[in-house]
């Protein structure tokens, strides 16, 4: 398990490891049931405080992605991988709303969209 | 069962020659990391004197892990772990010789846990105290400090002095020290980069007040600085910003409530505020202009 802190950019630290751990949810790399590393170990590991890494505990916890039990620590919930590729449907649903909007708008036709989706996707 | 909070500071006063303690309440919540900032002489010394009860208060009540310092006064220092910006022990002692000294002071004294630390620190046997460097020093402080089985450590101004290297080390030990969520941690501080990589907590002192105690992600969320012309101070009420700083081409003010401000005064540009912007900002006097 991996986690890269960027300090010079924008995104709070939490939040970056908020990020970092539904990406493993989502690649498979963290599986349902997989412990995550205890919020004080991670906290002296990463070099920030332990208030930085219970945040990103909380919202994962509240997002549905982890459970954490007293005493035992946080482990990933069942289904949470499911919640991420949810979320990013729907992520993938507005941008590609957009995306066809703008194609209507100059007369671009369906075919021509996919074959630009096929080039990026392929990219 | 674990108390709550490792120390509670109730209405505390002390009248000094110079300057007084007023009225000063803060918490210490268990497993917390809390940074102690304020100016030099604004009385955060006084206050861990206090909470060691080397100096006696005049009035209010101080708790540690839920009974008064006082009353349990030997007790309690076996629960904290204390460590001063300079040297208390004598210089003509090596590590053998301190470590014989502190099993005699400290019940739970742990030869084994310190001689490791010891090690562990990079701190030499066979010198004598006045030959360590100040980082050196600092860590044997720390070392002695933890090493009775203390629950609560204060230490004031741990990385003042030292180099950057030195600095992150003693924060690494700190860290290190935290990693079990029933110890907890007092630190001051002039460093604010210190503040931001290990605190969870800052409570703020200024002229033997309290003026801010807040955990450090609310605080950034919470804060600004705002940004503009100087027409705008015609608008903006004073207290609606704190520290105001006025230069030629604008003006700049801590606000304290960003999501209010934003909603009331959509045009003012408004940036995130570091802690040490809030630091410096709210050492000013409300809605004072200074240059």
């Amino acid at each position: 398990m991996q986690i890269l802190i960027n300090n010079s950019d924008g995104v709070p630290i939490y939040e970056q490891i908020l990020r970092q751990i539904k990406e493993m949810i989502l690649s498979g790399e963290l599986k349902e049931g997989d412990p995550l590393p205890s919020m004080r170990i991670l906290a002296q590991q990463l070099r920030i405080s332990v208030i930085t890494t219970k945040r990103a505990y909380e919202e994962l916890e509240r997002e549905g992605f982890i459970e954490s039990f007293t005493g035992k620590g946080s482990f990933v919930r069942s289904k949470s991988s499911e919640l991420i590729r949810e979320a990013n449907l729907k992520i993938i649903d507005e941008s590609l709303a957009k995306a066809c909007d703008s194609a209507k708008k100059c007369g671009i036709s369906a075919d021509e969209l996919k074959d630009i989706i096929d080039i990026i996707y392929n990219d | 069962m674990a108390s709550t909070f490792a120390a509670e500071i109730k209405n505390v006063c002390k009248q000094r020659k110079d300057f007084k303690i007023d009225n000063v309440s803060f918490t210490l919540p268990s497993g917390t990391v809390t940074g102690f900032v304020g100016k030099n002489g604004a009385g955060k010394t006084t206050i861990i004197n206090l909470i060691l009860d080397v100096i006696k208060r005049d009035s209010g009540e101080i708790l540690i892990f839920g009974t008064d310092n006082i009353t349990h006064r030997t007790e309690i220092h076996e629960d904290i772990g204390v460590v001063f910006d300079v040297i208390g022990f004598p210089e003509t002692l090596k590590i053998p010789q301190l470590d014989r000294i502190m099993s005699g002071i400290y019940k739970n004294w742990s030869s084994e846990e310190f001689r490791n630390r010891c090690k562990e620190f990079d701190l030499p046997e066979g010198k004598k105290f006045s030959e360590y460097s100040r980082g050196m020093t600092m860590k044997l402080s720390i070392a002695a400090a933890i090493s009775h089985k203390a629950r609560l450590l204060i230490l004031d101004e741990p990385t003042g002095g030292l180099d950057p290297a030195a600095r992150s080390e003693i924060l690494d030990i700190i860290r290190s020290f935290v990693c079990d969520d029933e110890h907890t941690v007092l630190f001051s501080s002039h460093i604010t980069s210190d503040l931001e990589h290990i605190a969870d907590r800052v409570v703020f002192i200024k002229n033997g007040k309290i003026i801010l105690e807040e955990d450090i992600i609310t605080l950034s969320e919470t804060r600004a600085i705002a940004k503009f012309g100087e027409d705008m101070l015609s608008v903006i009420s004073p207290d609606e910003i704190t520290g105001l700083r006025k230069n030629a081409f604008g003006c700049e003010a801590l606000v304290s409530d960003r999501e209010a401000f934003s909603k009331k005064y959509p045009d003012v540009m408004l940036c995130n505020a570091s802690i040490e912007d809030i630091i410096v900002f709210s050492g000013k006097k409300k809605g004072d202009a200074a240059k």
